[in-house]
């Protein structure tokens, strides 16, 4: 039976209904929770900073009217071809095992919609996947699982993995019920294990190493393939310098709002910093060095609208990429799926067991009577709609503040709500012109 | 220059001293898909530079003249790559097909997550060996270093001499043989019985490494106990 709040009943702030659930769970079951999403716990975020638009010092452009571009190039620093996007959104690393095949064929064919990348995952690259994806990067990842140089040649750049926001300093997990026969014989894998990944590169082990390792990736594509790092948001300003001195072309810089599959509730809720200062300190890294914007910056963790984007851009990423936005968009926790939430003991809106493979949407799953259900033509025009409404509201954003493009915000646009924000973001409480930590009058 | 018949007998020179890496990769990689040109070349002057020779994709043999650096025929498809000399780290990773051999000893890494084709060293092997490797055959005259074979996921790694702490740790289906003295064994790998499948196995391996002097039947077998493929906390210990 549900508890329920009756007058006189106080709850403890310490031990809340979803404490005290935890350790129940625990004593019962003696074994970590695993659980798919990001954090959820309330972080200082992108709401927590407000944009300032054009006034009579300066002027706004006509919207619908006047051009505000979103393109942007990826990887000119050193990659021969780097790779043009129509607009400022990306598509996250997400694996085939962790999603189904219908899932990423529709991310491939929603990105390609709008002229955008989508990325693979641990477990290599899907023939689907490359088909339907007009640019798609590869992930070098430390388990390697579908690693093969003839799908690092037919990508059109490679990503690096070093961390990832969820669960920086942690590998990759995919339960025994998603590694069926496919996922199994792609990843070289018995069928029906438990699969823990690496979490350390087998060949590589620290920065000196990984600028010899991007040589020797340089080498085997012809010097044509941009080259990204991805980093889970922890020591990010030291993270990025190193991986610009081992010889990136673009840094991907994931919060610890990020996204995952599968990951101990406890490392996702407790390690890394978020998205918000982990934005700052790159672009601090990448100013020091004098490569601001000739090293492109990815930022991703917790993008869900055009407001994220346009003040990630204007803290100084050349763009963001979304994973967890792009499922829900697809269809993941869908009110129309209820009635099978309850079944699994969620609802729609908190559904996070993507680790289980039950997921009723067809996404997270590697069961043929529940993936067969996504239309990936469908769930790819659905995404293709949402990546609009992100570029369109990041553009009305941006001419409001007088930018002709997106890449023309800048940190004198923004204020903070909080000291906490201000002081991550270093931008001004607003209303004041006092930046904690840095100085200031007020 | 443009596509010409692969030649069987002549040799192509190309010399480290005086011709840049990128160039001798670039016309490595430009015989792929049989494009044609010399199938037999001789790379003089390596000077310990790293990634020679890497991403080949072509039935050639290539002849290395000297000490390599890291990720020496990394990605190798088809090709036979022989070092006459030692190797750093990374060689052969993620090889596909194709052989690698190295006349003097390895560092650490050898064999990483490698798929397929066979490979020799005459030498020693540094920590790391065959670590995450899925199919690939190795086979090292010496001994190798320790967390040999980590989280191996298939393939074979045959050690003629000794092997370090924690060999086999996590391992998955591949398969270890030891002749020598073995420091210690890794989470969940455990000696298995060698069986005639076993024997035959490691006499081909062997043979196809030129060690005719080395008894197959000296080695013992090592593989996964596969009490940690699926997360129990009873081995929460294990962990």
């Amino acid at each position: 039976m549900q508890a329920e709040w009756r007058p006189g009943l106080r709850e403890s702030y310490l031990f809340d209904r979803n404490a005290i659930a935890e350790i129940q769970r625990a004593a019962r079951e003696g074994i970590y929770d695993i659980r798919g999403f990001g954090a959820k716990r309330r972080l200082p975020h992108f709401d927590d900073l407000l944009l300032l638009g054009a006034s009579i010092s300066r002027y706004p452009l006509e919207g619908y009217r006047e051009r505000c571009d979103t393109d942007v190039v990826l990887g000119g620093r050193f990659a021969s071809k780097p790779i043009e996007l129509k607009i400022p959104v990306t598509i996250a690393g997400m694996s085939f095992g962790a999603l189904s095949a219908p899932a990423k064929e529709a991310l491939g064919r929603g990105a390609s919609e709008v002229g955008t990348a989508t990325t693979t995952g641990d477990g290599g690259m899907t023939p689907e996947e490359r088909q339907h994806s007009q640019t798609l990067v590869y992930q070098l990842l430390p388990s390697r699982y579908g690693m093969n140089p003839d799908d690092l040649r037919k990508a059109d750049a490679i990503e690096v993995v070093v961390g990832q926001g969820a669960k920086p300093g942690g590998g990759g997990m995919l339960l025994g019920h998603k590694i069926s026969d496919r996922v199994a014989a792609m990843r070289d894998l018995p069928q029906g294990i438990d699969q823990r990944s690496a979490c350390r590169h087998p060949d590589w082990t620290g920065p000196d190493d990984l600028e010899i390792k991007i040589g020797e990736l340089r080498e085997i594509t012809d010097w044509e393939k941009p080259i990204f790092v991805k980093v889970g948001a922890t020591r990010t300003f030291y993270d990025v310098q190193l991986a610009v001195k081992a010889g990136a072309d673009v840094i991907v810089v994931d919060g610890m709002q990020g996204g995952t599959a599968a990951t101990q509730d406890v490392f996702i809720e407790h390690v890394g910093i978020p998205t918000l200062p982990a934005v700052r300190l790159a672009v601090d890294a990448l100013e020091e060095l004098g490569l601001h914007r000739e090293v492109q910056l990815i930022v991703s963790g917790g993008i869900r609208s055009g407001a994220d984007v346009a003040k990630a851009l204007a803290l100084g990423a050349d763009a963001v990429s979304i994973g967890t936005a792009a499922l829900i968009a697809m269809g993941d926790n869908s009110p129309e799926l209820e009635e099978e939430y309850r079944e699994l003991g969620s609802s729609a809106g908190f559904y996070d067991d993507w680790q289980a493979g039950r997921d009723p949407a067809g996404i997270s799953t590697q069961d043929e009577e529940l993936f067969s259900r996504l239309d990936p033509v469908i769930a790819g025009h659905r995404l293709a709609n949402y990546l609009r409404v992100l570029n369109l509201e990041t553009q009305t954003l941006a001419r409001a503040c007088g930018k002709s493009h997106v890449h023309n915000l800048e940190p004198e646009d923004l204020v903070a709500l909080t000291i906490e924000a201000a002081a991550m973001a270093r931008v001004p409480l607003a209303g004041t012109d006092w930046i904690p930590g840095v100085g200031g009058s007020r | 220059m443009g596509a010409r018949a692969v030649s069987e007998t002549a040799v192509e020179v190309v010399d480290l001293a005086t011709t840049p890496l990128r160039e001798v990769n670039q016309r490595l990689h430009d015989l792929a898909g049989g494009a044609g040109g010399p199938a037999r070349w001789r790379v003089l002057n390596p000077r310990g530079a790293h990634a020679v020779a890497c991403g080949l994709d072509a039935e050639i043999e290539v002849e290395i003249e000297g000490h390599v650096g890291y990720y020496c025929a990394g990605m190798n498809q088809l090709a036979s790559v022989h070092v006459h000399g030692s190797a750093s780290t990374g060689l052969a990773e993620n090889m596909m097909s194709g052989t690698v051999v190295v006349e003097g000893s390895v560092s650490q890494s050898a064999g990483a997550s490698a798929h397929g084709g066979l490979l020799v060293v005459h030498g020693d092997a540094a920590a790391r060996c065959g670590i995450s490797m899925k199919g690939v055959e190795i086979v090292v005259r010496g001994s190798v270093g320790h967390l040999s074979g980590f989280m191996a996921q298939s393939g074979c790694l045959v050690v003629c001499g000794d092997a370090g702490e924690a060999l086999g740790d996590s391992l998955y289906e591949a398969r270890m043989y030891v002749r020598g003295d073995v420091a210690g064994l890794g989470a969940d790998c455990v000696e298995k019985e060698l069986r005639a499948e076993h024997l035959a196995q490691v006499s081909d391996l062997l043979e196809r490494a030129g060690f005719d002097d080395v008894d197959p039947a000296s080695f013992r077998r090592y593989g996964s106990a596969r009490s940690l493929y699926n997360f129990h906390v009873d081995n929460a210990g294990a962990y």
